[in-house]
């Protein structure tokens, strides 16, 4: 009997088929595996995308109480009117494509050793979790501050509503006011960030609001890309002079103790009262709240993690990623969350196949727009420490926007900044 | 002497064996180390621009040689000579072949029209015999090209300023040609070429 040549394509297609979905299915049993992420911020969210890139039988579920998903990066430009809240809102449609079944829920615990998840007054059991549950923000630490509070005096370190209230504010503030911006202490969510928001502000100011001021009140003596930030104010808003469009106090004698939200008033660690017109309080942060009443934190308030699957040292088969855990060297970033997703994810599609997870590479890379044409970054290449105890930027590589960068390579870093952005949201949410 | 060279060659052999082994237990999977790009050049390297390129499906030699460049610092980046010092030789490599089996997805953006067809004809005068085929990437095995059809302009905009502006060299072949280009064409030729190569979705 002679074969032609479709039956010969039948016959190669069934072997193929075999070869990819039969045996290894059996061999690897990553099939019909239950994974529950946790939140569907920026490390949730990739992490979700990522373990479905791996291995699309494993069932994948995103436990999130949001139908959509605000950015804290680029919020800052939503601040001083560059782009709409709207261009910063992202939804689950993209994962639910791929697959992955979303719960718009609550979680309230995870039962390490029963592996469920409790969400809306529902059990989602697992095999592995993957927890990304951002910060939780010590209203408390400043005596006055609250979550109430909120409402007139934004922190607006979570995007969305928050960002709405403070940016209506600096639209209803009269020309000569006074904002006052108070950093948290580290460690905290996107280290730059209250400084880039101090630029996007200014810059508003000085088109709309000339005569008017920003105020940090800061708790630290120094702070991210401090070099760059300094130079890109005293070049764009006369920062060092007396018509300086902003000021910077630092910690530890600078850092608000205490408010008075009726008049907005802060006292500082040394005594000085000020009153502002707009007033963001950045509260000190520590691992989200799910974190916490799991188990998953340690005295610091965040959660320690190995450092090659980020699996929670204190309850296995949970791995924690993004601002809540421990990464030692990389900050709290959006992109450090989509790195360490992505690691987690390769790392859980490996142990649920019985398999020894790879070794992990990590980076971070972070932009700030300081002012129009004007945008400064940070990168870092990270490995795994021999002892396994660091993730640890590779000597020689990494760093800032060299100082004195001419007019064209600032104005291009505001281009890539746009770019990251776009495609760091694409790559989680697409 | 050659009992002497025999074993010789069995430890070196066993060294490297024992060396490339270690070697690969410690680095990362190809994939591991391209997902780290993504954030900023997309998934699978196809970027959804404007400003960073797009790298997927990025020709193995030219992503080789972009990325030594910026390692030396002999071609200007926004952020990639930062990025590039952080990585090895082997590793490169494996990014390259990762970016290299990615399928190619052309820019979805604007372009003028009116200028398309003018920069079809100069793109065959002065640059189809190197960036063969429109600037598509071209099949088969050791065939170096760069991505051009398709690619951001904004991005491909930059790359030209650069450069002009020495900061990237210029092939000798590609200085002529293009000095050729901007006397003859000035500008124009070079909006031209953009609209061309970008209205090639």
């Amino acid at each position: 009997m002679s074969m032609n040549r479709r039956d010969f394509m039948k016959a190669a297609g069934a072997v193929t088929a075999m070869g990819l979905f039969g045996a290894p299915h059996l061999a690897l049993g990553g099939g019909n595996k239950k994974v529950v992420i946790v939140g569907g911020g920026t490390g949730g969210a990739t992490a979700a995308k990522y373990l479905k890139m791996a291995d699309e039988r494993i069932q994948v579920t995103l436990i999130e109480p949001n139908a959509q998903y605000y950015t804290c990066y680029m919020s800052n430009e939503v601040l001083s009117g560059e782009r709409s809240l709207e261009s910063i809102k992202h939804g689950y449609a993209g994962l639910k494509n791929r697959g992955v079944q979303i719960v718009q829920a609550a979680a309230e615990v995870i039962d390490p050793v029963a592996k469920v998840v409790r969400a809306g007054g529902k059990d989602y059991p697992f095999d592995r979790c993957i927890v990304a549950p951002g910060i939780d923000l010590l209203y408390e630490r400043i005596e006055g501050y609250s979550e109430a509070a909120a409402a007139q005096i934004p922190h607006a370190w979570k995007a969305g509503e928050q960002t709405k209230i403070l940016r209506s504010q600096l639209e209803a503030m009269k020309d000569g006011g006074i904002v006052v911006i108070a950093p948290p202490p580290n460690p905290f969510r996107c280290p730059p960030g209250p400084y880039e928001r101090a630029s996007q502000i200014a810059m508003y100011l000085q088109a709309h609001k000339p005569k008017s001021k920003v105020l940090i009140l800061d708790a630290k003596q120094k702070f991210s890309k401090q070099g760059l930030f300094i130079q890109g104010w005293k070049r764009l808003y006369g920062y060092g002079t007396d018509n300086s469009l902003i000021e910077w106090q630092p910690g530890p004698d600078a850092a608000v103790v205490r408010v008075d939200v009726g008049t907005k008033t802060v006292e500082t660690d040394f005594g000085d009262e000020i009153q502002a017109d707009v007033l963001n309080l950045i509260p000190p942060q520590r691992a989200g709240k799910i974190a916490q009443v799991s188990d998953l934190t340690d005295e610091s308030g965040w959660c320690p993690v190995d450092k090659k699957t980020f699996e929670s040292t204190k309850h296995p088969g949970i791995h924690v990623i993004g601002d809540a855990c421990i990464a030692t060297k990389m900050p709290k970033s959006g992109y450090a969350a989509n790195s360490q997703a992505k690691v987690a994810a390769a790392a859980v599609a490996a142990l649920l196949k019985g398999a020894e997870p790879g070794t992990p590479a990590y980076v971070n890379t972070c932009y700030s727009i300081v002012g129009k044409d004007y945008g400064i970054s940070v990168a870092a290449v990270y490995r795994l420490s021999e002892d396994g105890k660091l993730i640890a930027p590779v000597k020689g590589a990494g760093g800032l926007t060299p100082m004195d960068a001419p007019d064209w390579a600032l104005a291009r870093e505001v281009q890539y900044a746009h770019s990251w952005y776009n495609n760091i949201v694409a790559d989680i949410f697409g | 002497m050659a009992t002497r060279s025999f074993p010789l060659a069995l430890l070196a052999g066993a060294l490297a064996l024992g060396l490339s082994s270690a070697a690969s237990a410690d680095s990362a999977s190809a994939e591991m180390l391209a997902n780290t790009c993504a954030g900023c050049h997309g998934t699978r390297g196809a970027s959804v621009g404007p400003a960073t390129p797009i790298i997927g499906h990025m020709e193995r030699e030219t992503f080789k040689e972009t990325m030594k460049a910026f390692q030396e610092d002999e071609m200007y980046g926004t952020i990639m000579n930062r990025i590039a010092k952080g990585y090895t030789e082997e590793e490169i490599e494996k990014m390259a072949d990762y970016f290299f089996r990615q399928e190619y997805v052309p820019a979805k953006q604007p372009f003028n029209e009116k200028l398309v067809r003018k920069g079809e004809k100069l793109h065959r005068k002065y640059c189809e015999k190197c960036h063969e085929d429109g600037g598509r990437p071209v099949e088969g095995e050791d065939v170096e090209y760069a991505l051009l059809a398709g690619q951001w302009t904004p991005y491909l905009r930059y790359t030209m300023e650069d450069f002009r502006n020495h900061r990237r060299e210029m092939p000798k072949k590609m200085k002529k040609k293009i000095k050729r280009l901007l006397r003859k064409e000035g500008e124009k030729g070079l909006e031209a070429l953009f609209a061309y190569y970008a209205s090639q979705q």
